[in-house]
């Protein structure tokens, strides 16, 4: 393809398309590539090619029935989006949850964040032929995944929490579980940043590579660990707390330049900080109910039912109308893994969504991809589109 | 209070590369040593040979729960496909003949390649008819049809080899639990 340049000289550009069904970009993703040699002098990004329809097939089904397609967003940390949903139906009711339940949601979403992270680290610096880390990684994120079983069981698709609780209580030794896996991964991220942090070709390949500016970032719309690797000091956790965590003690973390370096260590030094946050909920975990006792969201106790005719007239009208949010629109939004996973419901006061909008932290980070490899190597935009950490799950929805 | 990544300029010891890779190799051989005198420690399995310990409230196919006269325990109330995000569970109700249960199901079929094994058909359930405790999780067969499971063959089970421990199966009691559940059942509160 011949071209004319700004400067008047014809210059001879090469099209390719980087995917959509490329291993390298880590999802069904479609970048579309004009080569002048080795460098990217343009490029348009594409997506919709996992597009499911999930905003459509939510309304035909109750607000229960949408827990499980959440799952299926960011499948690398499903308890954050279930987490999401539920939080923003139950901020509709205006209902006040159970203190167990809270810090059970607070320590599995943060140890969702580390493992979440910990995919998208592994699977960037293997993008930049550093397998090694990636199996370091693993190894500990598949001991989460045992806890995974245990508590939710199942292992990918979790479906953990419900409007108005939680879909199952800890069980016995959850705690030092949790406590033993935390360390492991610690170990695991001290072993990584000891290979990584002073290897000339990791510095070399992600220091001031696609360089994103904090103005750039935010009028993309970035939000998340993108967002902070520029500069920006924006965490819904510390802006707009919810779950109490304004009462832990974590920084956020933030970088100064919007490289893929930064996007790197903002995410390692991030699960060094939900580490923290794990080990303050953990001391802070207290018995008592996981499900709140209001009759219009939550279904009552199984032993209730058995036994009791109110209880169980309550489980007949929740299975087969389901709750009903007062109608009126809503927007709640939760610090995901990947930055602000935010849900705009809009309820006509029936058993259905009458819309639901998610609106996903991957989106706005790759509407920004194309302009952020342009003047950049082909070699170079692979690894930058690991660092932005898409999820095609949750892009397309 | 914001942490600021530390972008670390490399020394000339650094930047000569070879030295890095040496602390490198170091570890991962270190590693690999580790392994090799305690293969006990991979986390990895050598699959079809060796085959996951799934935990007994892992949601896999699902059970019928049955009555001590081997009838099944649904009194076929739809609560289960009316719950089912999926919609992959087909009853279709008849007199059970006792006038106490009023109704069984004739056909309760589950469609497993529908079926996302959320397990809500176990919470919607009111009577503990159905679980999803077989630890059957990996499924293969060479057919479509061979996959929608009957209610014969979620009831084909022996009920003296059901766990005795007090795991509960999903929402549904489990271990001892299991036994006050159907003696509140036979009593006549559950009907």
């Amino acid at each position: 393809m011949k071209v004319e340049n700004p400067a008047g000289d014809i210059v001879e550009l090469m099209t390719i398309n980087l995917g959509p069904s490329h291993p390298a970009t880590h999802g069904t993703l479609r970048a579309f590539c004009a080569l002048d040699g080795e460098t990217v002098s343009a490029a348009a990004c594409e997506m919709g090619y996992l597009h499911r329809g999930f905003e459509k097939m939510v309304e035909q089904g109750t607000y229960s029935m949408v827990l499980p397609y959440t799952d299926r967003l960011n499948y690398c940390s499903a308890m954050l989006n279930n987490i999401g949903f539920c939080k923003a139906v139950e901020t509709m009711f205006g209902i006040e949850l159970p203190e167990r339940c809270v810090r059970l949601r607070v320590i599995i979403g943060e140890l969702s964040r580390v493992i979440d992270h910990l995919v998208c680290i592994g699977a960037n610096l293997v993008d930049l032929g550093a397998m090694t880390n990636f199996w370091y990684f693993f190894n500990p994120r598949e001991s989460v995944y045992k806890i995974w079983e245990k508590i939710s069981g199942a292992r990918l698709t979790n479906t953990w929490t419900r409007i108005g609780g939680l879909y199952r209580d800890a069980y016995d030794g959850f705690s030092d579980d949790i406590r033993a896996v935390v360390t492991k991964i610690e170990h695991a991220i001290a072993e990584v940043r000891a290979l990584i942090e002073h290897n000339k070709i990791f510095l070399d390949r992600t220091k001031d590579v696609c360089v994103v500016s904090a103005e750039d970032a935010i009028s993309w719309g970035w939000t998340g660990p993108c967002l902070r690797a520029c500069g920006v000091d924006r965490d819904l956790r510390k802006d707009e707390p919810y779950y109490g965590y304004e009462t832990y003690d974590f920084d956020t973390v933030i970088g100064t330049t919007g490289d893929t370096y930064d996007r790197v260590m903002v995410r390692m030094l991030e699960m060094i900080e939900s580490i923290s946050i794990i080990r303050q909920a953990l001391d802070k975990l207290e018995d008592g109910p996981i499900n709140s006792t209001d009759a219009r969201v939550r279904l009552p106790n199984k032993q209730a039912v058995y036994h009791d005719m109110e209880a169980l007239i309550n489980q007949f009208k929740l299975i087969y109308e389901g709750v009903r949010p007062p109608p009126g629109e809503h927007y709640d939004a939760t610090e995901a893994a990947n930055g602000e996973l935010g849900f705009f419901v809009v309820s006509d006061g029936g058993t259905n969504p009458y819309k639901v909008k998610v609106r996903p932290p991957c989106f706005t980070q790759y509407a920004a991809f194309g302009e952020m490899i342009e003047g950049s190597l082909v070699a170079d935009a692979l690894p930058t589109l690991a660092s932005i950490n898409i999820i095609a799950g949750e892009l397309d929805r | 209070m914001a942490k600021v990544v530390a972008r670390p300029e490399l020394t000339w010891a650094e930047r000569l590369y070879f030295v890095e890779i040496f602390k490198g190799m170091k570890l991962t051989i270190g590693h690999a040593l580790k392994t090799l005198s305690n293969p006990d420690t991979l986390t990895t399995l050598v699959y079809p040979e060796v085959q996951p310990d799934l935990p007994q409230d892992y949601r896999s196919r699902h059970r019928l729960m049955k009555r001590p006269d081997g009838d099944p325990r649904c009194v076929a109330c739809y609560m289960c496909s009316t719950a089912c995000p999926a919609r992959c569970i087909e009853i279709e109700a008849e007199e059970a003949g006792d006038h106490h249960i009023e109704k069984r199901p004739a056909v309760f079929n589950i469609d497993l390649l529908l079926c996302i094994y959320c397990g809500m058909c176990v919470e919607a359930c009111p009577c503990d008819a159905i679980r999803m405790d077989t630890k059957k999780a990996i499924l293969v067969d060479d057919a479509r049809h061979k996959f929608i499971i009957s209610r014969d063959q979620m009831l084909d089970w022996d009920p003296s080899d059901y766990p005795d421990t007090d795991v509960t199966s999903q929402e549904a009691p489990g271990g001892k639990l299991n036994e006050e559940a159907r003696k509140a059942f036979e009593s006549g509160t559950g009907h």
